[in-house]
C-alpha cells in the first residue's frame, strides 16, 4: 500500500544513495531569469553542456515589466538580465516562452499547468518556490535553488532526501461564496506556516475533488506558505480534461498510453500518512490575512487577535510585531481597514476563473477613489481569453489597470511595488514584511475579496456572492 | 565547496519565528546586486533605519552590538529560511561571516540551499538554543564542530547535535555533488532507457 507520493518519488528513484539520498529523474524543468541567468553562468564557468534542453523550459516572469507595450524590463539592470536570459537559452538550445514570440509568455507556474508541460506522474522542478503548485496535477513537483539547478542543468537529476508524509482531507463541500484560497488560507490559520515544514502534503477528500483545476492549482500553491515544499492532489476526470488538446500533452495513442498511468496515481486504501489533518469543509469561512506570516489570518468577519491571548511567548511576540507593521489593532475589524492598492494577480490568483471571478464583482461598478487596483493576468493565454470573453473591458471600465502577464507586484522585483506604508489586498500569497515592497502591508485574500475592496475601498467581503 | 569541520565564533540570537528569505535578503537587492555585494544587505529591514546601510544603523539590531559584530552563527527560532527558494539568503549569510544557523526548524528549500554552500544549519530545540544564548551572551565563542556533533560554549555541558550523515560526509569533505552524480552516468542512462519504454509519453523531443 502506497501513497500518491511514495507512488511518485519511487518511479522516478534513479539510485538510493547513501544516507537516505535518492537520485531522481527531472521530467521537466522550468526557469526563469531571476534565478536562471546566474545558474547558467556557473554552469558555463564548469564548462558543463545542458543535459537534456528538450525537457528544459524558460519563461521571463520576474523582472519582466507588465507595462502595456513592454519588450523587457523597466530599467537598465532589468532589460539586461532578460537579454542575458534571451541569449542563453538560445546559445543552449532551450525553449523560451517570450514575449515577442508565440504568445504563450507568463507566469512559470500559470504557463506549465496551461501548456500541458506539467503533466501527472511527471516530476518538475523549478528555482522557485511555488514550484509546489504544480502537484495539483498530480506531479511531484518542487522548489529548488540556484546550485541545485546547475546539477539539474548538467544532469537531469537532483539529490533529494524524502520528506515525511502528511494528508489534509477536506470532509463535505465548502459553503457558497468559499474558494480554494479560503480553504488553503485556512489550513495555514490552523496548523502554521511551519506545519507542513519537512512533509509533502496530499490534499484529499470532497471538497478537493469538487474544485476546478484553477483551484486546485490555487490551493497547492500555497503549500510552501505551509510549510512544506510539496503539495498534491491525485489526478481525476478534471485533471484529464484540462489537459487534453494543451500543446505539450501527448496526443492520440501517447495521450491514451499516459491516461492508463495516470489512472493508477492515487494513494492506495489504507496507506500510511506520518501525519494526518481532518478539515470539515463547510465550517471554512473566507479568510484574509492581518499579519506578517501567512498563519496570521482570520475570517473575514472576525476580529484581529490580541497577542496577550496567545500561550506561546515567541508566537505573542510575532502577533506584536505584525500588529505594529501593519497598523492595526487587536480586536479591529478587518473592514474597518482602507485600501491603497488592490493587486490581483501572481501564481496564486491569475487564472482565467480568478478573473472571471472579480470581474463578476466589479462589473458595472467602480473603483473606490482612494484605491489605485490592478489587474495582472497570468499568462498571455490567460489575458487573450479575458479579453475573448470582454473581461479586460469590464475591469477597464471599473477604474483597474489591465497589465501584461508578469509576477508583478506579488514579488516587486521588477519595480512593481506597493509604497510605504500603504495597505494592499493582493490575491498573492506571502504578507512577509516588505515582500511587497519595503513598508508595504499586505493582506492575503482570494480574489472575490480583492475585487470587492477595490470597489468598497476596505477590506470588504463581495455582496454578490461569485461561482467558484 | 570547500569542507566544513568546525565553527568557531560568537553566536549572535535572533530568536523569532519564520524569519522568512525575504526578510534574509530583499528581492531588489538579488536582483540588482551580484553575488559577494549582498553582505552588507543581510537582514536589512531589521539592521538599518531606512533604506540600506547608507541610513546608518539601528543600535538595537543584534548584529549591530558591538558583542555580534563578528558573529559566525546565528540562533534562530522556529521556520527559519521559510519562504522564497532564493540562495542569495544563504550567500547573504555567508557574506556577513554567519557560517552557521541553529534554529528549531528550516524552510525545506532553505535547508537545501545551506548544505549546497557548507553553510551549516543545525537543528535543536528552542530551550537547549536559549541555552546557547546565555552562554554567548557576552560574545563569547560557541564551537561548533560538525566532526563531533557536538556544540561547546563556556559554562555549559557539551551539546549533542544529529545531522543527517550523507550531508555531513559531503561537508566534512567538500564534496561536489555533480562530479559525484556525473559519475554515474552508466547507471543514470539505464534508468532512462527503461523508464521510456515504461512513460514514453513523459520524454519530449
Amino acid at each position: 500500500m502506497k501513497t500518491l507520493f511514495d507512488k511518485l518519488w519511487d518511479s522516478h528513484a534513479i539510485a538510493h544513495l547513501a544516507g537516505g539520498i535518492d537520485l531522481l529523474q527531472v521530467d521537466r524543468h522550468l526557469m526563469h531569469e531571476l534565478t536562471g541567468v546566474e545558474a547558467v553562468r556557473v554552469l558555463e564557468r564548469r564548462g558543463l553542456q545542458v543535459d537534456s534542453p528538450e525537457l528544459t523550459f524558460a519563461t521571463l516572469d520576474h523582472v519582466i515589466s507588465t507595462m502595456p507595450g513592454r519588450s523587457a524590463g523597466d530599467a537598465d539592470w532589468s532589460t539586461e538580465m532578460v537579454d542575458a536570459m534571451r541569449t542563453q537559452m538560445t546559445q543552449h538550445a532551450i525553449p523560451i516562452f517570450d514575449i515577442g514570440n508565440d504568445g504563450r509568455q507568463g507566469i512559470v507556474h500559470v504557463i506549465g499547468p496551461e501548456l500541458g508541460l506539467s503533466l501527472p506522474g511527471t516530476s518538475i522542478v523549478c528555482a522557485d518556490s511555488h514550484t509546489c503548485t504544480h502537484g495539483a496535477m498530480g506531479a511531484l513537483a518542487f522548489g529548488i535553488g540556484s546550485t541545485e539547478v546547475v546539477h539539474v542543468l548538467a544532469t537531469q537529476t537532483i539529490r533529494q532526501k524524502r520528506p515525511k508524509t502528511m494528508r489534509v482531507r477536506f470532509d463535505g463541500s465548502v459553503r457558497e461564496g468559499v474558494s480554494a484560497k479560503d480553504m488553503i488560507l485556512y489550513v495555514i490559520g490552523r496548523i502554521g506556516a511551519a506545519g507542513g515544514t519537512g512533509y509533502a502534503v496530499e490534499y484529499a477528500g470532497d471538497a478537493i475533488e469538487e474544485l476546478s483545476m484553477e483551484g486546485r492549482l490555487t490551493l497547492c500553491n500555497l503549500s510552501i506558505e505551509l510549510g512544506a515544499k510539496f503539495g498534491l492532489i491525485a489526478p481525476d476526470e478534471t485533471t484529464f480534461a484540462y489537459l487534453r488538446d494543451k500543446p505539450y500533452a501527448p496526443r492520440g495513442a501517447q495521450f491514451d498510453a499516459a491516461l492508463a498511468d495516470w489512472k493508477a496515481l492515487a494513494t492506495d486504501e489504507g496507506a500510511h500518512f506520518d501525519r494526518e489533518v481532518i478539515v470539515d469543509a463547510s465550517a471554512i469561512r473566507v479568510q484574509v490575512t492581518w499579519g506578517t506570516s501567512p498563519e496570521h489570518v482570520i475570517a473575514l468577519d472576525d476580529t484581529i487577535p490580541d497577542p496577550a491571548s496567545l500561550a506561546d511567548e515567541s508566537r505573542r511576540q510575532a502577533a506584536q510585531d505584525a500588529i505594529d507593521y501593519m497598523g492595526v489593532r487587536a480586536g479591529q475589524h478587518l473592514d474597518e481597514l482602507a485600501v491603497d492598492r488592490v493587486f490581483i494577480g501572481s501564481c496564486t490568483n491569475s487564472r482565467i476563473e480568478d478573473l472571471r471571478t472579480a470581474a463578476h464583482i466589479v462589473d458595472g461598478r467602480h473603483v473606490a477613489g482612494n484605491v489605485k487596483a490592478w489587474v495582472v493576468p497570468g499568462s498571455l493565454t490567460v489575458a487573450r481569453q479575458a479579453h475573448e470573453e470582454g473581461l479586460d473591458d469590464i475591469f477597464r471600465a471599473a477604474g483597474f489597470e489591465w497589465r501584461e502577464p508578469g509576477c508583478s507586484m506579488c514579488v516587486g522585483a521588477n519595480g512593481d511595488v506597493v509604497g510605504r506604508g500603504e495597505r494592499c489586498v493582493s490575491t498573492s500569497n506571502r504578507n512577509f514584511i516588505g515582500r511587497q515592497g519595503p513598508g508595504a502591508r499586505t493582506h492575503l485574500a482570494s480574489p472575490a475579496v480583492a475585487a470587492a475592496s477595490a470597489i468598497a475601498g476596505h477590506i470588504a467581503a463581495p455582496e454578490t456572492r461569485a461561482s467558484r | 565547496m570547500k569542507a566544513v569541520t568546525t565553527i568557531i565564533g560568537p553566536a549572535a540570537p535572533l530568536l523569532r519565528d519564520n524569519v522568512d528569505t525575504d526578510l534574509i535578503i530583499r528581492i531588489e537587492r538579488i536582483s540588482q546586486l551580484k553575488r559577494g555585494q549582498l553582505g552588507p544587505y543581510l537582514l536589512e529591514t531589521l539592521r538599518y533605519r531606512g533604506n540600506g546601510p547608507e541610513s546608518g544603523e539601528r543600535e538595537d539590531f543584534v548584529l549591530n552590538q558591538p558583542a555580534f559584530r563578528h558573529a559566525c552563527t546565528m540562533l534562530g527560532g522556529r521556520n527559519f529560511g521559510c519562504g522564497s527558494s532564493r540562495e542569495m539568503a544563504v550567500w547573504a549569510l555567508e557574506e556577513a561571516g554567519i557560517r552557521c544557523v541553529i534554529a528549531p526548524s528550516f524552510g525545506d528549500i532553505f535547508y537545501n540551499n545551506c548544505l549546497q554552500n557548507g553553510l551549516l544549519a543545525v537543528r535543536l530545540d528552542a530551550e537547549v538554543i536559549e541555552r546557547i544564548a546565555t552562554a554567548s551572551r557576552d560574545g563569547a565563542n560557541v564551537e561548533v564542530d560538525l566532526r563531533a556533533l557536538e556544540i561547546r560554549a563556556p559554562g555549559i555541558d557539551p551539546i549533542r547535535f544529529e545531522f543527517d550523515e550523507a550531508p555531513r560526509a559531503a561537508l566534512l569533505e567538500g564534496l561536489d555533488e555533480i562530479d559525484q552524480t556525473r559519475r554515474m552516468s552508466e547507471q543514470i542512462a539505464q534508468f532512462r532507457a527503461d523508464d521510456r519504454k515504461a512513460r514514453g509519453w513523459a520524454y519530449l523531443g
